[in-house]
């Protein structure tokens, strides 16, 4: 028995990863099995949950959340986390709208508005990078968590969108305003169309740039990347400033579709965006995920919330159920990593 | 010799498909200092984390002090009386010497803790080493070898019989070695047995009485240090004669006289903060290594080898000094700096500083010499980077299923070949390699040796760091030795030994 294996002087120890390992595929697909299971499941219970109507009801809801989540793939990527984009979403939108109704607080009443909505548009994007810039540079300068950073600019954005706001909802923009938030594309509704175009660019800026192989490497290990040359204070600041960027898309594009801005809009929709992307599978220790992932995990929560309408369940059930594929999610991330450094 | 302390018969253990363990059997007596030896992979984790208690066996009868050894929880394992020191220890930094060592067993007054009493034991037991520490000292104060005697302190403060060291001579210094001998020393005359794993076989033939030696879960072989050389443990380890091991190349100094000088440090000075005082470890450092030769630096630990390194690399900051690069001046404020001088390291700690464990082996191998991939828009080149991982893997002889491999499933030996091809895909004219081998099994090393002969025939210059002195001595040109911070005179290596080394290092 001993002589059998002595003979064997490399012995592949590595013979398991050949294998099949169920455990790895789960981590990878679960998201995704999950979701097809809920869209039949949902679809054999009620006829009206296929319908095209609804359909593009859940993809135009989802995609404004979606947008966000896409940005904050880049920072958990990183091990970090931005608790202000719902904050940073109410600021772009009330700037934006301040600027396509000329500071006229009742709105424009007609689509006679003077100022060309690009200028908004301009405007909510700008807001949107500056706010994650002011971020980035702060958690790299100032050597403060980002948790506490970005929870910081939670409420340092809320207050001045109140201030800046003056309290009231500002509504009534132009045509052209407003193709962003309802307009469509050879039929598909214009916000699907923005996510669905980030989301691919997302995805190639993060498998085939060095920009995206670098923010992989700070956040599996920010000591090695820095002695391996990455610009570790540079990805830091750029991936909070692209969490700010998509705020402010996402704030321009709800803005759109409701015709209006008001400063309790993103209330917690942090939570949802964050738990868009864990649920995607993206790793809050930083390193592993992407934005495929993401986006199958931003769609879940949609098709959850909405076939759990459908089905007339409770609101307070949505919350629950959501609540609990989060815990799980993160449970089994931290199972399949204790995993890992254990093999 | 009695009814032997441990009896292990017919242990195995399997992982979903490994067979880690298959079959070992061997036995410790009383008051034996044990040598646990194989080569990385061989087995030695498994068996001792079934000792430990955090893992469970198969299969074999395990019987210690003339009793079924059946425990589920490493707290069961210290109660019976067999105690485990891994190589990353498990104190509190934050709490004292004492309070580590009663930690979850303190000695009550009712509910309250009795300090007094746990300071006087743990005096006591620190007394019995020998050493000169106050109980009340912070853990986070002590150096990594105090922090280590204090594991041990914890140890004979359990009455445990059986006490596993995990390479505990792996980040001590020559003369933190001694003191670590003579402890073990003391504590087998109170009859007291160790296992002792290490990768050092020197200490093994000087402290330990008894071996046992795995390769791929099987035992090999257990017998008496005294009847066996290094030679004979090596062959029984990896199956075969070793040849290239601690193999010198061919160099002649004079000859590479002529080459131009790669890089010329002088002055090298840094100040940094600790516990709000500035404090300067290195002073007046400085060294030159030729294009095409290797350069050793020796040096105790804390002696100031890698921060010297890592101001060069611009990892540290640099208070003073100046950096020539192939005769320019070069202004180096961080290893982005340094890589673009044309200078690149291997740092010390492979898996915090130098691995993406969770990342792929190619994403490791690429990540310094991606920008040199990257088309506009900073596309990476999917079909230059496969190209140029897959030279360097089999260049270097890296052993992987395939470059999408997670580096974190590699053994120490490639993970070390990786980051080495990571320095050389980015052409580096100046490589720093720094402990380049420590943690790796013996085969692996005499690889590492080869690699590093074939950077300096192509022209580099490299500059190794490391603390085994034999190891320096077999792979450098010259070697120039650091003292409390500052260097020495730079030695051709055809004129230096270990005790001339050493006496320099000591600064005698």
């Amino acid at each position: 028995m001993l002589n059998e294996q002595t003979t064997q002087i490399s012995a592949p120890k590595k013979a398991a990863k050949t294998e099949f390992d169920v455990i790895g595929f789960f981590a990878k697909f679960a998201p995704l099995i999950f979701l097809i299971v809920l869209i039949i499941a949902f679809g054999l219970a009620n006829e009206r949950f296929l319908s095209p109507r609804n359909i593009s009801n859940i993809l135009t809801e989802v995609s404004i959340f979606g947008l966000m989540s896409i940005g904050m793939t880049f920072v958990i990527l990183t091990a970090g986390i931005d608790l202000s984009v719902g904050a940073i979403l109410a600021l772009a939108g009330m700037m934006a709208a301040l600027v396509a109704t000329g500071g006229n607080y009742e709105g424009a009443a007609t689509d006679s508005a003077t100022i060309w909505w690009g200028f908004a548009f301009l405007t909510a994007i700008g807001v949107g990078i500056a706010a994650g810039l002011l971020q980035g540079f702060t958690t790299n300068w100032l050597g403060v968590p980002p948790f506490v950073v970005t929870l910081g600019g939670m409420t340092i954005f809320r207050g001045i969108t109140l201030l800046v706001g003056g309290g009231g909802p500002i509504s009534g923009f132009d045509a052209g305003f407003r193709w962003w938030g309802r307009g469509d594309i050879f039929g598909v509704p214009v916000p699907v169309c923005l996510f669905g175009f980030f989301a691919v660019v997302a995805w190639v800026t993060l498998k085939h740039t060095r920009f995206g192989r670098n923010v992989f490497a700070v956040g599996a290990n920010p000591e090695a990347a820095r002695l391996s040359g990455i610009n570790v204070k540079f990805v830091i600041t750029a991936v909070y400033t692209i969490t700010g960027f998509f705020a402010g898309l996402a704030a321009f594009v709800l803005a759109a579709r409701l015709n209006s801005a008001e400063a309790v809009a993103g209330m917690s929709f942090e939570l949802r965006v964050i738990a868009s992307v864990v649920i995607g599978g993206t790793s809050l220790f930083g390193g592993i995920g992407g934005v495929a992932g993401t986006v199958v995990g931003a769609l879940l929560i949609g098709v959850m919330m909405n076939g759990l309408v459908m089905l007339n369940v409770q609101s307070f059930w949505q919350q629950i159920v959501i609540g609990v594929i989060i815990v799980l999610a993160v449970a089994f991330d931290t199972y399949a990593k204790s995993r890992r450094s254990s093999a | 010799m009695g009814t032997p302390l441990l009896r292990i018969q017919g242990l195995s253990k399997s992982f979903p498909g490994v067979r880690a363990l298959s079959d070992v059997g061997f036995t410790i007596g009383y008051g034996e200092v044990h040598a646990l030896l194989g080569e990385n992979g061989a087995g030695k984790s498994t068996l001792l984390k079934i000792l430990s208690g955090a893992l469970k066996r198969d299969e074999g009868t395990i019987d210690f002090a003339d009793q079924p050894y059946e425990i589920d929880t490493p707290i069961q394992a210290n109660d019976a009386g067999i105690v485990t020191i891994y190589q990353e220890f498990n104190l509190i930094p934050p709490l004292s010497i004492a309070e580590n060592i009663y930690i979850g067993r303190e000695p009550t007054n009712g509910i309250f803790i009795n300090r007094k009493l746990m300071f006087k034991n743990t005096q006591a037991v620190l007394d019995r080493m020998g050493l000169a520490l106050d109980p009340k000292r912070i853990v986070s104060s002590l150096s990594v070898a105090e922090q280590q005697m204090v594991e041990i302190a914890r140890a004979l403060s359990m009455d445990s019989k059986l006490i596993i060291m995990d390479e505990p001579t792996s980040a001590l210094s020559e003369t933190e070695v001694e003191v670590l001998m003579n402890i073990i020393r003391t504590i087998r005359a109170e009859g007291i047995s160790m296992i002792f794993v290490t990768h050092r076989l020197k200490e093994v033939s000087e402290i330990c009485d008894r071996y046992t030696v795995l390769r791929d879960g099987n035992f090999i072989e257990s017998g008496s240090i005294g009847d066996v050389d290094e030679r004979d443990i090596i062959k029984l380890m990896v199956g075969r004669e070793v040849n290239a091991l601690f193999q010198r190349r061919e160099y002649v100094a004079a000859e590479n006289d002529d080459q131009p000088i790669a890089l010329r440090v002088s002055g090298l000075k840094n100040v940094f903060h600790l516990n709000d005082v500035n404090v300067t470890r290195i002073q007046g450092a400085g060294f030159e290594v030729r294009r095409g030769e290797i350069l050793g630096i020796a040096g105790l630990v804390g002696s100031g080898r890698t921060e010297m390194a890592r101001m060069i690399f611009g990892a540290d900051e640099r208070a003073a000094g100046t950096i020539e690069v192939f005769g320019e001046v070069v202004d180096i404020q961080s290893p982005m700096d340094a890589i673009d001088a044309g200078i690149g390291m291997v740092p010390e700690d492979r898996k915090q500083q130098g691995c993406f464990l969770e990342l792929s082996v190619a994403a490791n191998m690429g990540v310094v010499a991606l920008k040199s991939l990257c088309s506009g828009f900073g596309f990476v080149d999917r079909k230059k980077e496969s190209e140029m991982i897959s030279e360097f893997a089999s260049k270097l002889g890296v052993k992987m299923s395939s470059d999408r491999q997670k580096i974190g499933n590699l053994s120490g030996g490639n993970q070390q070949k990786v980051i080495v091809a990571r320095w050389l895909a980015a052409n580096p004219k100046i490589l720093i390699v720094d402990e380049p081998t420590r943690g790796i099994d013996v085969g692996a090393k005499s690889q590492i040796h080869e690699i590093l002969f074939d950077l300096a025939n192509q022209g580099l210059a490299v500059i190794v760091i490391s603390s085994e002195l034999p190891e320096l001595l077999c792979v450098s040109d010259r070697i120039v030795t650091m003292c409390e911070g500052s260097s020495g005179e730079i030695l051709n290596t055809v004129d230096a030994t270990e005790e001339i080394l050493m006496r320099r290092m000591s600064g005698l």
